[in-house]
């Protein structure tokens, strides 16, 4: 764990790795702007939630943690099933209800989950998914493993029993849990002064005997530096870290919200100040890259994103028998994790 | 009377209860400042102020708890939940206080609340927000539960939960929110009591219990067999519990022949409950099995067209009164 000794912030950020990060953010934006399109077209239903204007967090955090860590969030999960590596084609046949898709149609917007990819679901009940991570956090404890669980939710959560409880048991077990809040200053139309009495989430930390953290996360080099130490902690058998991550969401909650409850100034504002994919484009540029390599980055993003759509308007409808399939595992081993599953 | 939608039914239902008696209030998530996340309670922050139509954060249990509270010391609280699905949150709260608290208590503390909130999926939203959740509340004893298919039955029956001293779990379909119909003027206090089915169509072939979203498509189907010359008798429960067994008994006497439809899952429930009684009641007049249409035993699937195979649509139940008319 290099990332350990720095200073947050200070971590050289190799030329490389920013333009695998700016790659990955850019894929998250226009994935999900193609998303947006496609549910005017009627091709996506349900709900769907955008991460846009959040990127960073889920790109910054992958490049903190090892592909035998665990993730899991909420309903707003397009951006993580990404970086964990789902295929675009995989998440956009997921929201078009294809069996192709990363939960094979069944789950779409809110539900993508990737076995193999350690990535433990987007969940719909707000807070509940907090109790789950505590229970993955046992699990590498019990098999005394060094794997650490994040888990990520936005502040509205942090006011319901699933978030209290879960955190409440992950704190007195000392559980290899990262909690991230990701305050994007809305819980649906309400803003933050209505629906939390503290005003610093990273308060509720000593309650459950946790360290926290608490920063801006538009800046993608921040967030994997700062990321990384609360998971070398949880990983040195040190216990879990409340981090709350100060960001902002340029959509509405989701698409079936126009947003009237914030004013177009404020979000072109935020827009204008801390768009992360901007940012990570700048960081790109000063670290050496030319405008042309970061045309062929957006370039190679365009293809693949427009080979997901492709691909996920081609392939097969979900399955009937999947549906019926899955309602109950067949094994009766106890074969311990399963990790399979998904496309 | 004129035209109005379900959801503004439901809106006026609390506007002249909350203007009828001061200690009546909404609370819930987005029920002020955003008018509700399905509009329901648009308006009403303007009329009766911050203080009775309250603004929570996501906590279904404490909020839910909050009004039990205050209903266990005089005061009659509308508890939304922003769906149904979330009030599983808020279970121990239902279940082991509002419901049991009264006879827990030898009568010392009635609980007069309503739990409301859209009932049962919309369209896509997947399995974790697609509940039908009237079987898991009609199973307690001590809570009413009432889940009104038009516009008028939404006032109606609404106004007389609110004014119940029991705690009522009101379940609004959430699909039926556009619905329009016909609803006595503003003001015209109609109350429609708990326990009363509707029969809503007559017919002399086979009796249909149903509402819901359901309660549509079966009159759809009832229409297009009548051309067959089936004649479907279709009886809206309107509260489950109480359950109106006699008028639906009376009319299976008539028809000999009785389905369900419904959209919760097939095993136990409000649907295999009607079995019973019909059973029991009028197992001499009956000329063949009664027989249900309900959702897949399934979580709901997110792809439309696997959703349509699990909610009971028109195909399942035209066959299901086919084959209880031995006509298939
Ligand atoms: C238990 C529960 N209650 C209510 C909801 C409805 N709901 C979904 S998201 C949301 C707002 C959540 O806001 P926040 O936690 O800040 O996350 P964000 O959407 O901003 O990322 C609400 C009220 C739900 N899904 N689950």
């Amino acid at each position: 764990m290099g990332s350990l000794d720095m200073q947050p912030g200070e971590a050289p950020a190799a030329r490389d790795e920013l333009a695998r990060m700016f790659h990955s953010m850019q894929l998250i934006r226009r994935i999900e702007e193609e998303a947006a399109r496609a549910y005017v077209q009627g091709k996506i239903g349900g709900f769907l939630h955008l991460y846009i204007g959040q990127e960073a967090i889920a790109v910054g955090v992958e490049a903190a943690i090892r592909k035998t860590d665990w993730i899991i969030t909420t309903y707003r999960d397009h951006g993580f099933a990404l970086t964990r590596g789902t295929s675009a084609r995989g998440v956009m046949a997921e929201l078009f209800g294809k069996d192709a898709g990363c939960a094979r149609g069944l789950g779409g917007s809110m539900h993508m989950f990737d076995g193999p990819n350690r990535f433990l679901g987007g969940h719909g009940i707000v807070g509940g998914h907090c109790s789950l991570a505590a229970g993955v956090g046992f699990r590498c404890k019990y098999l005394k493993n060094d794997e650490v669980v994040l888990c990520f939710f936005g502040e509205g959560a942090t006011n319901i029993g699933g978030f209290h409880e879960g955190l409440s048991l992950a704190g007195l077990w000392k559980l290899p849990v990262v909690f991230v809040c990701e305050n994007n200053m809305y819980s649906m139309g309400t803003p933050l002064e209505r629906t939390l009495p503290a005003k610093d989430i990273t308060d509720k930390a000593p309650g459950y005997g946790m360290a926290r953290d608490r920063f801006e996360g538009q800046d993608v080099i921040e967030v994997r530096d700062r990321i990384a130490k609360a998971v070398a902690r949880a990983r040195d058998g040190e216990g879990p870290t409340l981090i709350e991550i100060l960001t902002y969401r340029f959509r509405g909650h989701s698409m079936s919200d126009p947003g009237k409850y914030r004013t177009s100034e404020e979000v072109e504002e935020r827009k204008r100040k801390g768009d992360p994919v901007r940012i990570a484009r700048q960081r790109l540029l000063e670290a050496g890259a030319s405008e042309d390599d970061v045309a062929r980055i957006e370039a190679q993003v365009e293809e693949e994103v427009a080979d997901a759509v492709k691909f996920a308007d081609e392939s097969e409808p979900a399955k009937e028998s999947s549906m019926l399939d899955y309602v109950l595992a067949r094994t009766t081993s106890g074969d311990g994790p399963r990790e399979g599953g998904g496309a | 009377m004129r035209e109005i939608t379900y959801r503004d039914a439901l809106k006026e239902a609390m506007a002249e209860e909350m203007e009828r008696d001061p200690r009546v209030f909404v609370m819930g998530e987005e029920v002020g400042h955003y008018q509700g996340a399905y509009k329901v309670t648009r308006g009403l922050l303007d009329q009766f102020g911050a203080e009775r139509v309250i603004d929570t954060p996501i906590a279904e249990a404490g909020f839910a708890g909050v009004g039990v509270g205050a209903a266990m010391t005089g005061l009659r609280p509308i508890i939304e939940f922003m769906t149904w699905n979330f009030s599983f949150v808020a279970f121990d709260q239902i279940v082991n206080n509002a419901a049991k608290m009264y006879q827990m208590s030898a009568g010392q503390y009635p609980v007069p609340i309503v739990f409301r909130g859209p009932n049962a999926s919309a369209r896509q939203v997947g399995a974790q927000h697609s509940h039908a959740v009237e079987p898991f509340y009609c199973n307690v004893p001590g809570l009413a539960v009432v889940y009104p298919s038009t516009p008028r039955d939404a006032k109606g029956l609404l106004k007389t939960s609110i004014r119940d001293d029991n705690p009522v779990v009101f379940l609004e379909g959430e699909t039926l929110y556009n619905v329009k119909g016909d609803v006595p003027d503003a003001g015209e206090d109609e109350t429609i009591p708990l326990g009363q089915a509707r029969v809503v169509r007559e017919g002399r072939h086979v009796t249909v219990v149903t509402w819901g979203r359901p309660f549509y498509t079966v009159l759809e189907v009832a229409n297009r067999l009548s051309g067959e010359g089936i004649e479907i008798e279709v009886i809206d429960p309107r509260s489950l519990r109480p359950l109106d067994t006699d008028t639906i008994v009376q009319s299976v006497k008539k028809t000999n022949r009785c389905v369900v439809v419904h959209e919760h899952w097939p095993y136990g429930g409000p649907g295999a409950e009607i079995v019973d009684r019909v059973t029991r009641d009028a197992f001499d007049y009956l000329d063949a099995p009664i027989l249900r249409a309900t959702n897949l035993d399934v979580p709901m699937p997110y792809a439309l067209h696997l959703e349509n195979k699990v909610i009971v649509g028109p195909d399942r139940i035209e066959k299901t009164i086919r084959d209880v008319l031995y006509k298939s």
